[in-house]
């Protein structure tokens, strides 16, 4: 496994990890865009962009971009996040070049009216598709609960007035601003030649403009509330909390991922076995997720309405449980499942170039760091239940702001 | 394409094992498919299979729930159990150094388990939970709702159960599933990763060899659903599902069948995609996938629309699906090769997960008694023309649709598209 990184004029950063005994490559392009870099008058245009792209540019049409991906048989895609739009493909090595020019031109479509128009249908419906998950909803109206005034707040999708109102005008003066090259970061895993790899960039991405751009990333200070969104018709209650957690750039992240681990999550876990296990709830979990700046406990909560409350109280009385200090708190114990089951998720999820491309893109895009295999496995075998107890000093697991969706009309909280 | 280095041996009580040597890899994976899906379960009972599946890793052997959930996670095994309708499956992944342990655990889950009465009603509580969250996804809901409609009971019938029948279940119809149906006959235990298949196959033996086979059980044939159906539901969307006949896995045309459905949905410049999304604007999500039971098989198409758009949005989607077969409208050697490619592409991809071969082997040693290799699978697709997909078409059009709808208003009978 061999790493390496480069900078081309114009600020695109490329980082590559190779292995010349994998049999496919992943490639994507981070950009560091997301709904929290949109105004409230274009909400929802990173998103429709991140489709646009899709539509071509001069050379290539919207069937040629999806024709060509398909004759190299690429698993290929793209994603938008609050901090983050990516474009990617896994590919078997040979058809690297080809792959690399279509998926380089994504980057800079031509926004042609035509597709504009007929894509904002396909926008409106996947609006549509989201309102008709619960859950998906519930997460969403937590961030705008939870970020209020804060641009992490802003929703990924956009609205249907939102997107109605959107003019490819607009859209362009986003791209222009948000897409240069210093926001890019190129990286590649898997089976790939470095020398190949720094000239197709620089066949592809070298005329790209030059610039970057700042965000502001102060952390948020959730002021939290609760919302109760009465949905006629629909069975189960569906609740989301958030509280403060640490930062994209916080040491303490490792110790959160194990924590999130000991308690929340999906078998095995504090929350497992109170609420999951006795089959008091489909879903009791808690994750953590980190941003630029800020950070999040995002507890789910999915059961039948009317144990919704003792349910949000068990979930209460764990967290307040947790501290390694007290009786029954986090053991060594339980620590050192939770490194286990993390450590065996890396090493599975790394065998495949796409399972390492994640990792490999996103540290360089937020830290401009590179980690191997190993250095997560040697930091996570690091931890120690210090690490458990600053970070529960620093942030206590806990609800500042509490979303519920569900057939429920109010719903008292602690 | 690399080499494979496959083996499988039938123990003398039945129990087939197939194992994959995987070099590349650090990890190893193992699917386990024991033969008491939700087709056994009795009639009036929907569920019994999947309250089982729940009540399987609740203590076994020596080990209560909780010790036997610690002994899994401290060895980094990630885990999942899944009810179908012909097996219970389960499947692990870990390091290739904790294969054996895990093995040895699952022994004990599958010939010892406890089935205790005091966690009868959380294991039921939890089939509740999940299928009561089905009811507000109407998107996933569709799906099984299709099924029941497009295949005769008991194969159509919910695998994860119906709430109307939890209350007739009970711990001992759940350790009746169990005496009935577990056995050693006809459960194929698939293993990939780096592993020594000498030694796995002995490790088997001593874990698996002593479990006594039985006689197979019997299940209750019945009618399936309606062909046309609305289910009343205040959905943004309409969900549409629409299903016609296809070939299993192990026939002779499946590969045509295979390349078939691809042509309509294998990736995004396929037709459903093209026709129906970047043409016209009508939906986020539409899809078409070929479902293979052993011994017959439906192609079953989703599409998720705004209700207003829902009648265009069926109408089109059939059109496509019919238009395979019509005159003017013939696939062509592009769509076809296109195919080929994204098929290549996710052979080699396998070789790079233990998961993925793990399970493609067990489940090939169900459907055909046999592995086919990767390089086999690349021939029959390589083998494929224009005339031979075509005249598959021609032989097997789409047509007899079930066709359901969950949303706001039921649609008319599919229309002509100009």
């Amino acid at each position: 496994m061999q790493f390496h990184k480069a900078r081309l004029d114009n600020g695109l950063q490329i980082v590559a990890e190779l292995n010349p005994n994998a049999q496919s490559l992943a490639v994507g392009f981070f950009v560091r865009t997301g709904s929290r870099d949109e105004t409230s008058d274009v909400s929802g245009v990173s998103h429709f962009l991140e489709h646009m792209a899709f539509k071509g540019d001069e050379k290539f049409s919207a069937d040629d971009v999806n024709r060509i991906f398909d004759e190299v048989g690429a698993k290929y895609n793209a994603s938008t996040s609050e901090e983050v739009t990516l474009y990617y493909a896994a590919i078997l090595p040979e058809y690297f070049a080809q792959t690399f020019e279509i998926l380089a031109g994504l980057l800079y479509p031509t926004l042609r009216v035509d597709d504009f128009a007929m894509e904002k249908k396909v926008i409106l419906e996947e609006i549509g598709m989201y309102e008709d998950q619960p859950a998906f909803t519930a997460y969403e109206q937590t961030m705008q609960l939870h970020f209020n005034g804060h641009p992490l707040g802003r929703s990924i999708l956009g609205s249907k007035n939102s997107i109605e109102a959107l003019t490819s005008d607009q859209m362009r003066a986003y791209h222009a601003q948000q897409y240069k090259a210093g926001n890019v970061v190129l990286a590649i895993a898997g089976k790939a030649e470095w020398p190949e790899i720094l000239e197709l960039a620089e066949q592809y991405c070298n005329r790209w403009p030059a610039g970057q751009t700042d965000r502001p990333t102060d952390e948020a200070q959730p002021t939290g509330g609760l919302s109760v969104l009465t949905k006629e018709g629909s069975v189960q209650q569906h609740v989301m909390r958030m509280a403060p957690a640490p930062t994209a750039a916080s040491p303490l992240r490792f110790a959160a991922e194990l924590l999130s681990v000991i308690v929340g999550d999906d078998s095995g876990s504090r929350l497992y076995w109170e609420l999951v296990d006795p089959g008091l709830a489909e879903a009791a979990e808690i994750g953590y997720n980190e941003y630029d700046g800020s950070g999040t406990w995002l507890t789910y909560l999915s059961c039948n309405p009317e144990s919704t409350a003792e349910n949000l109280e068990r979930i209460d009385a764990i967290y307040q449980g947790v501290d390694p200090a007290k009786p029954g708190g986090v053991s060594e114990e339980e620590l050192e499942i939770a490194k286990s089951k993390v450590a065996s998720r890396v090493v599975l999820r790394s065998e495949r170039p796409m399972g390492r491309l994640g990792s490999l893109g996103s540290n360089w895009l937020y830290r401009r760091e590179y980690r191997s295999v190993e250095d997560d496995l040697n930091v996570l075998s690091s931890m120690t239940i210090d690490h458990i107890r600053e970070l529960l000093d620093a942030y206590p697991l806990g609800h500042v702001s509490t979303v519920t969706v569900g057939p429920l009309t109010e719903l008292v909280v602690s | 394409m690399k080499d494979q280095n496959i083996q499988t041996h039938t123990f003398a009580n039945g129990l087939t094992l197939v194992v994959e040597r995987m070099s590349d890899v650090q990890s190893a994976a193992f699917s386990l498919l024991v033969p008491s899906g939700s087709i056994f379960d009795p009639v009036g009972q929907c569920g019994s299979a999947a309250v089982l599946c729940d009540l399987m890793t609740r203590g076994a052997g020596d080990r209560d729930t909780k010790q036997l959930s610690s002994a899994l996670d401290n060895l980094g095994l990630q885990r999942h159990e899944s009810i179908g309708n012909t097996h219970l499956t389960f499947t692990g992944a870990t390091l290739a150094s904790n294969l054996d342990e895990a093995l040895r655990i699952y022994g004990e889950i599958i010939q010892q388990p406890r089935l205790p009465t005091e966690e009868f009603e959380p294991a039921r509580a939890g089939v509740e939970q999940a299928l009561l969250a089905m009811e507000d996804e109407p998107r996933q809901k569709i799906m099984q709702e299709l099924r029941r409609r497009c295949y005769d009971a008991p194969w159509g019938l919910p695998s994860d159960g119906e709430l109307s029948d939890l209350p007739a279940l009970s711990i001992e119809s759940a350790q009746a599933h169990y005496n009935r149906c577990f056995r050693p006959d006809e459960t194929i235990l698939g293993i990939a990763g780096n592993v020594d298949i000498d030694q796995v196959i002995k490790h088997t033996d001593e874990i698996f060899g002593g479990w006594q086979p039985k006689s197979a059980p019997s299940y209750e044939t019945g009618p399936r659903g309606k062909a046309r159906d609305h289910i009343d539901h205040s959905s943004t969307q309409t969900h549409i599902g629409i299903a016609y006949e296809g070939v299993p896995y192990r026939d002779p045309d499946y590969y045509a069948a295979w390349a078939a459905v691809s042509v309509l949905s294998g990736g995004m410049s396929a037709r459903l995609f093209t026709e129906v999304r970047e043409r016209r604007g009508l939906c986020y999500a539409v899809s078409a996938s070929l479902s293979s039971l052993k011994d017959e098989a439906r192609v079953l198409c989703y599409a998720g629309t705004t209700a207003e758009r829902a009648q265009e949005t069926l109408d089109v989607t059939v059109h496509e699906l019919k238009r395979l077969a019509t005159a003017g409208a013939e696939i062509k050697d592009d769509e076809l090769d296109r195919c080929k490619a994204r098929a290549k592409s996710s052979l080699i991809m396998q070789q790079e997960s233990s998961v993925s071969r793990s399970s493609s082997i067990a489940r090939d040693w169900f459907h055909l008694g046999r592995v086919n290799t990767l390089a086999e699978v690349r021939d029959k697709i390589e083998q494929l023309t224009v005339a031979t997909v075509t005249d598959y078409v021609n032989r097997h059009p789409a047509g007899e649709f079930t066709i359901l709808t969950i949303g706001p208003e039921p649609l008319e009978e599919p229309r002509a598209v100009s």
